[in-house]
C-alpha cells in the first residue's frame, strides 16, 4: 500500500539526487537535456584521463592544454541552444536557410 | 584462459611534476605523476643528472597532485587527488623509500567523473588548507593543521558548491598569514541553459572567482569575481605577502593579465614569432609555466610562461616603490620578453640549484642548466604601459625573433618514449632475444626507438692482446690497497702479468711464474701473492717465492682463493685445504679429500667480516653434482649437504647477496656445461642447499664471477652473452640482465683511480682497430701482430633501468610502422595535421628577400604551422647498420597525408612485394571531413632501401587499415571492406562488402577469416567466400569497443585494446567457426537472420583488463630464448607490458589467492580498490594483475610470512614464484 507520504519522501528523495548528482533523469527529461549532458559527461571524461587528452592532442598536433581548454567550453553547450519551450515557440521560420 | 599481466617498462608520459622538500632535509625532489605511477626523482646538481630514488604504483589515475608545508615545519607532504574519490596525504619516508599514507578521506563516488571533485586540487602555500575541485560545480576545502603530538590533521570537508558552474584553471592565492584565498576561473551556463535563442551562450564571460576560507568561522565564502578575457584558460599564482603583490596572473589567447580584487589589471600581449614562414596573424597561447621567487629582496620573483609553440617568455612584475625605494606591494607594471625556446611541457620546475626541469608533453624530458637569467641582453621587452587592460581593445601585436638556446644549457635528456603511436618485435641483430622496435614522439621530435633487454654498459679501455688469452685477473698488492695493481693473464703456454697505472707495462719482477699457465691469483695475509698453476702454488711475501708443488703425476685442475684460505684439486680427484697461519705461511691441511670424479668447479667465497674463514667449500664434478664441504677446523673436508644438477657444473661462486629481507643471504650460484644458472641459498649454519632458481643463459658453458657494481655484490655470468645478477636497487628483487657488450670468454673485478668499480673482461674477435687513449692506458707491449683477442675494462653505471634504447630522429609524428617481410629494414609514415608542407615552406622562403631567412632546426622549434594544410611522408629506416639512420624520406604533396600502410605480395606480379600506402586529402579531425582517399602502390628496389612510385588509386575515403590478404590487397575504406588486385594503370576492385556500421581502422587475417575492427563498434569476423568472390561478416561484438589495435592470438580468439585503456580477448563459437569454414556455407550464411542489428552470431569475451594507458599496438611474440609466446603491447604513453599465459591450473589458483591477499594487505596508496580499478569499464576477468603481485618483495616481513602461512607456502617460494613466471617469459 503505498501512501501518499510514501509518494512524497520518494519525491524529495528523488529530487535530493538530481540536485546532487547532475544528469540524474526525470520523467520530463527531454532529448536535449539528455544529449547536452551525455555530451558533457563525454567532454568531462576526455580531459580526466590523461592518456584520451594526449591522444586527442598528438592527433590535432596541438599541446594538451590547448585541447583540454577547448574542450571545457565545449562543455557549455554542446548541443546548441536549448529548444523553446511550449508556448513560447517563436513563429515557424526556415531552419535551414538560418544556418 | 588466464593471463598474467606484467608491465615491462612503465609509462613515462608525466601528467604533472611538482618540486619539493620530500625527505625533510634541505634538498629538493622532483615527484612526478605518470599513468598510475608516483615517481620521485632526485636531481643531482654536481653530475648534473636526475636519478629515480622511488617508484610507486597507486593503482588508480593520479589526476593532480600538490605539496604542502605546515609553517614551521621543513618536510613537504603530498596531496593526490585521484580517481579513488578519496583524498589522500601521504609522506615520503627516505630511511625505509616509501611513500606512506597520512590521511585518506572520502568525499565521493569513484572514477573520472564530471561532478566528483579531483580535476584540480591547489594547497595555500603556508599549508594551511587545500582545495580540491571538480570540473563542474564541486568544490571542497579541507583545513590542514596539527595537533598536540605534532600531527598532521585534515578536517571535515566545506563546501563551496555552485552548480552550472565549469572550471578551466584554479589556484591558490598567496596571501601571507591572511585567511587562504583560492582563484578559480570559471565559466556560468545556467543561463545559457535557459536561453533558446543562444544568445545568453554568446553572452558567457569568463570569470575570475576567489573564493576565501575564513579560518575563524571556518566556511568558504565566494569573495570576489569578475569578468576577464574570454578566451582566458590558465591561472598562475603571484607572490603575496612580504614577498609580493599577490593576485593572479591571467593568460588567454595573446595576453597575460595581472589580476586582483585590490588592484588594477595590467595586461601585456604574447609576443609573436617573426619569420618567413610564420604566419603573422597566428595568436600564441600559454600552455605552462613556473613562478620563481629569488632569494634576498622582496619583489624578486618572475615567471617562465610558455606559449603552444615551446617559447619561453620571461614575466616580471613592477611594483611601485615607496620613499626608501622599497616596493609597496602596489604594481606599476607588467613586463614580458622572449627567453628561451623548449619543448612544450606539462609542467616546469625550477630548483634552487639553478636547473630547470621541464616534463615535456611528447618525448624526452629535459633537464636543463640556468646560465642566466636574461637579465641584460638584447631581448625587447614589452610592458603593459604601452597596451590597454581592456581585452576587446585593440592594440598592435609585437613580435620577436626566436634563436637558439641562450639562457639555458640541456644538461640531461631523460628518455622518454611518450607518445608511443605503434612497436613491432623482431630479431634483427641475431641475438638470442629479439628486440622490440617501436615509433613515438611528436612533430619534429619524433623518433624511431630500438629497445633491447640489457644493462648500459661504458667501456673505458679496449686493447688488443697478443695471443689467446683463456683467463684474467686482477689483484691489489697488500691487504690495505685500495686499487688493483697487477692484470694477470693467462695463455695456454705462460702468464702475462701488467702492472696498472699511468701506463699499462709489462712487470718482469712481479715473482709469478709466466712460463706456465694461470689457474687462480689471489692477494693473501697482510701482503702476499698467491699464484696458482697446474704444477703447484706460487705464494710471494715480499718478493720472497715459497712453492708448493703439486705430487707427482698429479697437476692442479681448480683452484679457489681467498684472502685466508686457499682450495685446490688435483687431476686424481683429491681435494688439498690450505689455510694462512697467523705468521702468514701456507698450512696445509693434513687430509685430503677424495671426491668421486673430476673437479671441475671450486668456490671457497669471501671471508665473512669479523671472521677468520669461509666456513663452506662448494664442489663441483663431472659426474653432475655440487656438494658442500665444511672448512671448520672441528669438521674439516667434512660433506655437509650435495644436490644433483642436470649438467656438469662449469663454475661456482659463494657469495652473499642483498635480498629482500632487508638483510643478506648467503647463495652458492652454479653455472652449469648446458648454460643454465642456477642460484641457490646455502644455510649459513647447515649448509643446505635450498631454494634453487635457475635460468637458461646462453647455449654456451657458463662462467661465474664475483664484481662490484655500486658497491654492492654482483655475479657476472658469462655464456654465449655476459650477464649480471644483482638485486635491483628499488625492488630489492633478484635481477639476472644481459649486459650490452661482447661475448666475454672471462672477467674480474677492476678497481683503478679512474674506474672504482669496473670489470675486465677478455673478447674473442675483436674488430676494432683503434682503441681510446683518454684514460691514458698505454700499452707497452710492442706487438704488432693483429690477434683476435682482446681485453676491455668496462663499468655499470645504471642497475635500476635495465632497457636499453636507441634512437633515429623522424621527420613528422609517426602514425604506422610496419617491417619488410624479408629485409631488416622498417617503414614508417608519417603526417603532421595544421602544418606547412615542405613545398610551400619552400616557396615562402623563396619569396622572403629582405634577408630573414634564417631556418631554425625544426627538432627545437617546430615545423611552421598552417591551418588546414598537412605535412607527410614515408621513411626508410635502417636500424641495424653501424650508424642506424632513415635511408630514404619520400614527402607527400597535394595535402594529402598518410593514414595507412602494409606490404602486400601481390600473386598477379609473381609474388612481388609491393609497399601500399593508403592517403587522405584534406582531411580534417573532428568533425571527420575529407575530399578523397588515395592508395599510392611503391616498388622496392635495392632489397628495400629504395622506393619507386608505380601509381595511385583514388578511393572515396581516406582507407584506415590495409593488409595484404592471399595475394591480393585488403582495404577499409570507411565502412566497406574491399579486396584490391595491382593493375598497370590503378589498383582493381575485385570485391567488396560493407560490413561494419561506423568507420573499419584495423584488419587482421588468417586463411579466409578476416577480423575487422570497427572504430566504434568492437570487432567483426569476416569469411571470404572464394567461390561466390563474396565478403560476409558472421559474427561480431556485444559491446561497443573503440578499436585502437587488434592481433589475431589464434584463429578463433582476437586479443584488442580499446581508447579507454582496455585490454580484452574475444573468442568465435567453436560451432559458428566451424560452420563458416565448409565449404557450401556460402549461401546458409548469406540468408542467416540478422540477430538485433548485428551479425547472426556473437562473439564471447574470454579476458578483460584495464590497464590504464592506452594500447596502440598489441602483437603475440616471444620475449626470451625458448620462452613461451606472448602478448605484448605498447601504450601511448610509453608503456610497454605482457600478459603471460598460464600453463597449469596450479599456478592460476595460487596466483589468485596470492593477488587477493596482496589486495588485502597491500591496498593501493590512494585508496581507490585494486579490483574495481582493473575492472574500471568492464569487471576483469581471467587477468591476474602481476604488477600488484610483483609488490609482494616489498611487503614488511611479518606481513610476508602471514600471506605465506595462509598459502601454505614459504616466503621463499613465493617469491621464487614470482620471479619465476617473470623470467620465464619477459624480462
Amino acid at each position: 500500500m503505498v501512501t501518499l507520504a510514501d509518494k512524497l519522501r520518494t519525491q524529495q528523495e528523488l529530487e535530493r539526487l538530481q540536485a546532487k548528482y547532475i544528469g540524474t533523469g526525470h520523467p520530463d527529461t527531454t532529448s536535449w537535456e539528455w544529449k547536452t549532458n551525455i555530451h558533457r559527461d563525454t567532454y568531462a571524461s576526455i580531459v580526466g584521463h590523461p592518456p584520451l587528452l594526449s591522444y586527442m592532442a598528438l592527433a590535432e598536433n596541438e599541446p594538451a592544454a590547448k585541447v583540454r581548454a577547448r574542450l571545457i567550453r565545449k562543455m557549455l553547450q554542446p548541443m546548441g541552444p536549448p529548444p523553446p519551450r511550449e508556448g513560447e515557440e517563436p513563429m515557424l521560420v526556415d531552419r535551414k536557410a538560418d544556418s | 584462459m588466464f593471463l598474467y599481466s606484467l608491465t615491462i617498462q612503465p609509462p613515462t608520459a608525466v601528467t604533472q611534476a611538482l618540486l619539493g622538500q620530500f625527505s625533510g632535509t634541505k634538498e629538493q625532489q622532483i615527484l612526478t605523476a605518470s599513468g598510475s605511477r608516483l615517481t620521485l626523482l632526485q636531481p643531482d646538481p654536481r653530475q648534473g643528472k636526475v636519478n629515480t630514488l622511488l617508484s610507486h604504483d597507486i593503482f588508480g589515475i593520479v589526476r593532480a597532485i600538490a605539496s604542502f608545508r605546515l609553517a614551521g615545519s621543513h618536510k613537504d607532504y603530498i596531496i593526490l587527488a585521484t580517481d579513488s574519490g578519496r583524498i589522500t596525504i601521504i609522506e615520503y619516508l627516505p630511511k625505509t623509500n616509501k611513500f606512506q599514507r597520512i590521511h585518506l578521506e572520502t568525499f565521493g563516488k569513484s572514477g573520472v567523473r564530471r561532478v566528483i571533485p579531483g580535476q584540480y586540487l591547489a594547497a595555500d602555500p603556508k599549508g594551511r588548507a587545500c582545495l580540491i575541485s571538480s570540473l563542474e560545480k564541486n568544490k571542497l576545502v579541507y583545513v590542514l593543521n596539527r595537533n598536540s603530538q605534532a600531527e598532521l590533521t585534515i578536517s571535515s570537508p566545506l563546501e563551496a558548491h555552485k552548480p552550472g558552474v565549469l572550471v578551466l584553471s584554479l589556484v591558490a592565492l598567496d596571501v601571507g598569514y591572511a585567511n587562504p584565498v583560492f582563484a578559480a576561473l570559471e565559466l556560468d551556463y545556467t543561463d545559457a541553459d535557459q536561453d533558446p535563442t543562444g544568445q545568453a551562450r554568446e553572452e558567457v564571460e569568463t570569470q575570475l572567482v576567489y573564493y576565501e576560507l575564513d579560518l575563524g568561522l571556518n566556511h568558504v565564502v565566494r569573495k570576489w569575481s569578475d569578468t576577464v578575457d574570454r578566451t582566458s584558460s590558465l591561472l598562475f599564482q603571484v607572490p603575496g605577502g612580504n614577498d609580493g603583490p599577490s593576485g593572479v596572473l591571467v593568460c588567454g589567447e595573446e595576453n597575460v593579465t595581472y589580476r586582483h580584487s585590490n588592484q588594477e589589471a595590467f595586461r601585456v600581449p604574447i609576443p609573436r614569432r617573426s619569420g618567413a614562414t610564420e604566419d603573422p596573424q597566428r595568436k600564441r597561447v600559454i600552455v605552462s609555466g613556473v613562478m620563481h621567487k629569488l632569494k634576498g629582496s622582496a619583489g624578486a620573483f618572475f615567471f617562465l610562461l610558455q606559449t603552444d609553440d615551446g617559447d619561453l617568455f620571461k614575466v616580471t612584475i613592477d611594483m611601485i616603490e615607496d620613499s626608501d625605494g622599497n616596493p609597496t606591494g602596489e604594481v606599476k607594471r607588467l613586463k614580458i620578453k622572449y627567453f628561451d625556446t623548449i619543448p612544450v611541457a606539462t609542467s616546469l620546475c625550477i630548483l634552487k640549484s639553478g636547473f630547470l626541469f621541464a616534463a615535456s608533453e611528447f618525448g624526452n624530458h629535459h633537464f636543463y642548466q640556468f646560465e642566466k637569467l636574461g637579465d641584460d641582453d638584447e631581448e625587447l621587452e614589452f610592458s603593459s604601459d604601452d597596451f590597454p587592460t581592456d581585452p576587446t581593445a585593440s592594440y598592435n601585436p609585437v613580435y620577436f625573433h626566436p634563436r637558439p638556446l641562450e639562457n639555458l644549457v640541456l644538461v640531461e635528456s631523460i628518455d622518454s618514449m611518450n607518445p608511443q603511436v605503434d612497436c613491432k618485435v623482431a630479431n634483427l641483430t641475431g641475438e638470442d632475444a629479439p628486440q622490440i622496435y617501436s615509433v613515438c614522439g611528436s612533430g619534429a621530435r619524433s623518433t624511431f626507438r630500438m629497445l633491447k633487454h640489457g644493462l648500459e654498459v661504458s667501456e673505458i679501455v679496449a686493447s688488443e692482446l697478443p695471443g689467446t688469452p683463456s683467463a684474467v685477473w686482477t689483484t691489489k698488492l697488500t691487504k690495505y690497497d685500495q686499487y688493483d695493481a697487477y692484470i694477470v693473464l693467462s695463455f695456454t703456454n705462460g702468464t702475462l702479468v701488467l702492472s696498472i697505472g699511468e701506463t699499462v707495462e709489462e712487470v718482469s719482477d712481479s715473482g709469478f711464474l709466466t712460463t706456465a699457465p694461470t689457474l687462480a691469483v689471489q692477494q693473501m695475509g697482510e701482503d702476499g701473492l698467491i699464484q696458482v698453476h697446474p704444477k703447484g702454488i706460487r705464494h710471494i711475501v715480499q718478493g720472497r717465492v715459497n712453492e708448493w708443488p703439486a705430487p707427482q703425476h698429479r697437476s692442479i685442475v681448480a683452484a679457489t682463493a681467498n684472502e685466508n684460505q686457499v682450495v685446490i684439486a688435483l687431476s686424481s680427484g683429491e681435494i688439498v685445504y690450505f689455510e694462512m697461519d697467523s705468521d702468514g705461511s701456507l698450512a696445509e691441511y693434513d687430509e685430503k679429500k677424495e671426491m668421486s670424479g673430476t673437479v671441475t668447479s671450486l668456490s671457497v667465497g669471501q671471508v665473512p667480516e669479523g671472521l677468520k674463514r669461509s666456513s663452506f667449500l662448494a664442489v663441483g664434478c663431472d659426474d653432475c653434482t655440487v656438494r658442500i664441504l665444511s672448512l671448520e677446523p672441528d669438521s674439516t673436508l667434512e660433506m655437509k649437504s650435495i644436490q644433483a644438477l642436470t649438467a656438469a657444473p662449469s663454475a661456482l661462486s659463494i657469495m652473499s647477496m642483498e635480498d629482500s629481507f632487508g638483510g643478506s643471504t648467503l647463495y652458492l650460484h652454479i653455472g652449469l656445461h648446458s648454460g643454465v644458472y642456477l642460484r641457490t641459498v646455502l644455510d649459513e649454519v647447515t649448509g643446505e642447499l635450498t631454494d634453487t632458481r635457475q635460468k637458461f643463459l646462453g647455449p654456451k658453458p657458463t662462467k661465474l664471477f664475483q664484481v662490484s657494481v655500486q658497491d654492492q655484490p654482483c655475479v657476472l655470468a658469462l655464456s654465449s652473452r655476459p650477464w649480471l645478477g644483482y638485486t635491483d636497487p628499488i625492488t630489492k628483487g633478484f635481477m639476472m640482465t644481459p649486459l650490452s657488450y661482447t661475448e666475454l670468454e672471462y672477467g674480474w673485478n677492476f678497481s683503478s683511480e679512474q674506474c672504482l668499480e669496473g670489470m675486465v673482461g677478455i673478447h674473442a674477435n675483436y674488430l676494432r682497430s683503434v682503441f681510446p687513449h683518454s684514460l691514458g692506458v698505454h700499452f707497452a707491449s710492442n706487438d704488432d701482430k693483429r690477434e683476435s683477442y682482446a681485453f676491455g675494462i668496462f663499468s655499470i653505471e645504471k642497475l635500476g633501468d635495465n632497457m636499453i634504447q636507441k634512437s633515429i630522429p623522424l621527420t613528422y609524428t609517426p602514425k604506422r610502422l610496419i617491417k619488410h617481410p624479408e629485409q631488416p629494414y622498417f617503414y614508417t609514415i608519417e603526417s603532421d595535421n595544421n602544418t606547412l608542407p615542405p613545398e610551400l615552406r619552400a616557396k615562402l622562403l623563396e619569396q622572403q628577400t629582405n634577408g630573414d631567412a634564417t631556418i631554425l632546426p625544426p627538432e627545437d622549434f617546430g615545423y611552421p604551422r598552417a591551418k588546414g594544410r598537412w605535412a607527410s611522408c614515408i621513411s626508410i629506416i635502417d636500424p641495424i647498420s653501424e650508424e642506424p639512420r632513415v635511408l630514404q624520406r619520400i614527402d607527400l604533396d597535394n595535402n594529402e597525408a598518410a593514414v595507412s600502410a602494409a606490404i602486400v605480395p601481390f600473386a598477379s606480379q609473381e609474388g612481388e612485394s609491393f609497399l601500399v600506402v593508403g592517403t587522405g586529402k584534406d582531411m580534417v579531425l573532428n568533425p571527420r571531413q575529407f575530399t578523397e582517399g588515395y592508395i599510392h602502390v611503391y616498388r622496392f628496389h635495392e632489397d628495400g632501401r629504395d622506393l619507386e612510385f608505380i601509381h595511385k588509386t583514388r578511393v572515396e575515403e581516406p582507407p584506415m587499415a590495409l593488409i595484404p590478404f592471399q595475394g591480393r590487397l585488403l582495404a577499409g575504406v570507411g565502412k566497406t571492406l574491399r579486396i584490391y588486385d595491382l593493375g598497370l594503370k590503378q589498383l582493381l576492385r575485385k570485391a567488396q562488402a560493407d560490413v561494419t556500421p561506423t568507420l573499419i581502422v584495423s584488419l587482421q587475417s588468417q586463411g579466409n577469416r578476416i577480423i575487422v575492427g570497427d572504430l566504434q563498434q568492437g570487432i567483426t569476423y569476416v569469411v571470404y567466400k572464394a567461390e561466390g568472390n563474396r565478403l560476409i561478416p558472421f559474427v561480431d561484438d556485444t559491446l561497443n569497443r573503440w578499436t585502437s589495435c587488434t592481433t589475431m592470438v589464434d584463429y578463433d580468439s582476437v586479443a584488442g585494446g580499446d581508447k579507454f585503456g582496455n585490454i580484452y580477448i574475444v573468442r568465435c563459437p567453436e560451432r559458428v567457426s566451424q560452420e563458416t569454414d565448409e565449404p557450401g556455407s556460402e549461401i546458409h550464411l548469406m540468408h542467416a537472420r540478422n540477430y538485433l542489428h548485428g551479425t547472426p552470431n556473437r562473439l564471447s569475451l574470454q579476458v578483460h583488463f584495464y590497464t590504464q594507458d592506452l594500447p596502440t599496438s598489441i602483437c603475440k611474440t616471444s620475449l626470451v630464448v625458448g620462452g613461451q609466446d606472448v602478448l605484448l603491447w605498447s601504450g601511448l604513453q610509453g608503456t610497454v607490458g605482457v600478459f603471460i599465459p598460464f600453463v597449469s591450473r596450479e599456478d592460476v589458483d595460487f596466483f589468485q589467492n596470492l593477488e587477493n591477499h596482496m589486495r588485502a594487505e597491500d591496498p593501493p596508496l590512494a585508496g581507490r580498490d585494486h579490483l574495481i580499478y582493473r575492472g574500471y569499464y568492464t569487471p576483469v576477468k581471467g587477468v591476474i594483475d602481476g604488477d600488484l603481485c610483483e609488490r609482494f618483495s616489498l611487503l614488511p616481513n611479518d606481513k610476508k610470512q602471514m600471506i605465506a602461512g595462509e598459502l601454505d607456502r614459504s616466503v621463499r617460494e613465493i617469491e621464487r614464484k614470482i620471479s619465476d613466471i617473470r623470467t620465464r617469459s619477459a624480462f
